[in-house]
């Protein structure tokens, strides 16, 4: 299975009719058990991409397809939004199976599934807590949970950790690299931070800003599993100096425009 | 070498300028701090009371208009005994709970409907502008003349007085619904039903509590306007009887009756909230 993004644009149209183009023309595809980051300045319409591909919106031209589809009723794609989204009245435990009670599994077959994930991500004691209790990471990881466990195909996820601190980030983001491991899925992951995408992707497509333009997609051949190790390494921060070079520029476009 | 840039930690504790002018600096938010006073609340409520019965007592009032606390409370014990309050309680407080049942179902209900739908909204919006506005009291003629004069006038006017606190505020509360948990439970499989029920509902539930509360005044108010304007039992009639008689202890007791009730609903509801909405500290 894999998904062609086929040809994407939007443009917003605003009560006035003031019109912002978000995509221009976004086209690649994302294989079958690929890790492909998105990376781009900020209004680059890298969250209006994941919500397209998600059927969250719909886009002015273009088309999301899904080739070689699954047959049951599970869902194509999940999302990790970036301010978690949990349901506030539901406990931990009854945020990861809120996927599950709408697939139409058993009781005992959600739980169990459940309890599976909640180890995954290591939320062990905290299955009674409510999302107000937990911390921002701990909020994230049940974000992450409940996504996965509605087993995706592909995993979409939209700045996960940019409301975390930078220590909590780090951590968060070994945990991602060791879940896709362990998953097998195909894994979309937007982000502004370079050096995250380039520790976490296989391939990094590479947007402008506004509207957002495919610049580059650059293939990361790093080895796996990615560590702590890999950030001293000469490739990465050759890696990283290259999509820095391509994001430079339109940031420091972004930063006249603004002042 | 550096050593004099870098200095001990505390070692500027150490620096002494006599001359200085030292200010030490004040916590400007204290006033804000919340002060409880739980016995001044308690003795000020005792004070008063004792000041009440002492001016009846001394006469400077007579009992007519102003009879004394111990006389009240008498006269309500030996209604309590007869029995004859529960009759007029009973009465009161069945027809506040049929009115507020059918004001929480079809508030709630349709709250919902033209929170979350367009059309129900276009249509239902301009009705409630137009409606909410007129006084409830003045519809019971109305009503009287639609129903009769029996109880479902009574109830009729309570379940709209109920209706439109409880309807604005569940309509308020689905418009600010995030959208991004629609959003997530969409992404997770559910469709507009299963939202309705599974975001929309419980995200409105802190709304409906509160349109309950502020209901509740709105019954009270409107069940004793209603039993005064016609009705054979009921803490207003009761009070206006007794009013009619002179029986002004009995009035005071029909007035002390109400109290109760308010704060017991507001007890209640507040009970209610923490056992429905846990989620909530």
């Amino acid at each position: 299975m894999r998904v062609l993004i086929d040809h994407i644009s939007k443009t917003y149209t605003d009560r006035k009719g003031g019109r912002t183009e978000a995509l221009q023309d976004v086209n690649f595809a994302i294989e079958e058990n690929e890790f492909v980051v998105v990376v781009g300045p900020s209004g680059c319409g890298k969250t209006t991409l994941l919500n397209i591909i998600g059927g969250l919106l719909r886009p002015s031209s273009g088309r999301v397809i899904i080739e070689g589809g699954r047959l049951d009723s599970k869902p194509h794609t999940a999302i990790v939004f970036q301010d978690f989204a949990l349901f506030p009245w539901r406990t931990v435990l009854k945020n990861i199976v809120y996927g599950l009670e709408e697939q139409g599994l058993g009781r005992s077959e959600q739980l169990e599934i459940a309890r599976k994930y909640v180890t995954m991500v290591g939320l062990q004691g905290f299955e009674n807590k409510y999302p107000h209790q937990l911390s921002g990471g701990m909020k994230q990881r049940v974000a992450i949970a409940r996504a996965l466990a509605t087993d995706p195909w592909l995993l979409m996820m939209d700045e996960p950790f940019s409301a975390l601190d930078a220590q909590t980030r780090i951590l968060m983001q070994y945990e991602v690299s060791r879940i896709w491991e362990e998953t097998h899925k195909s894994f979309l992951y937007i982000t502004h931070h370079i050096q995250e995408a380039v520790f976490l992707g296989d391939r990094v497509v590479v947007l402008s800003r506004r509207p957002g333009k495919i610049l580059d997609i650059v293939r990361i051949d790093l080895p796996r599993p990615r560590t702590e190790k890999l950030v001293n390494e000469k490739t990465y921060f050759e890696y990283v100096n290259l999509i820095w070079g391509y994001v430079k520029d339109q940031a420091k476009e972004a930063l006249e425009e603004m002042a | 070498m550096s050593q004099k840039k870098f200095s001990a930690p505390g070692s500027h504790e150490l620096i002494k300028r006599p001359e200085a002018k030292k200010t030490v600096v004040q916590d400007k938010t204290y006033f804000l701090q919340v002060r409880e006073h739980p016995w001044l609340s308690l003795t000020s409520f005792i004070v008063i009371l004792l000041a009440w019965e002492f001016v009846s007592r001394r006469g400077w009032f007579p009992p007519l208009f102003l009879p004394a606390p111990s006389a009240i409370l008498l006269e309500g014990w030996t209604m309590l005994k007869t029995g004859l309050i529960f009759k007029h309680v009973l009465a009161s407080l069945s027809r506040i709970l049929l009115g507020f049942l059918i004001a929480c179902t079809f508030g709630v209900a349709v709250g919902i409907l033209i929170g979350f739908f367009s059309i129900p909204e276009a249509v239902g919006n301009p009705l409630i502008a137009a409606t909410f506005p007129i006084p409830k009291i003045a519809i019971l003629p109305l009503l009287i003349l639609w129903l009769g004069i029996g109880e479902p006038p009574k109830v009729a006017v309570i379940a709209l007085g109920v209706f439109f606190p409880m309807v604005i505020n569940v309509y308020t509360g689905v418009k600010n619904v995030d959208p991004l948990l629609i959003k997530a439970a969409l992404s997770l499989g559910s469709n507009r039903t299963r939202i309705i029920k599974k975001v929309i509902l419980p995200a409105v539930l802190p709304m409906v509590f509160a349109g309950m509360k502020l209901g509740i005044g709105i019954a009270l108010l409107l069940v004793v306007a209603a039993e005064m304007v016609a009705a054979d039992a009921g803490i207003g009639f009761m009070i206006l009887t007794a009013a009619d008689l002179m029986e002004t202890k009995k009035l005071m007791v029909g007035l002390i009756t109400l109290s109760l009730l308010g704060i017991f609903f507001n007890w209640l509801f507040q009970k209610l909230e923490h056992l429905f909405i846990p989620w909530k500290q």
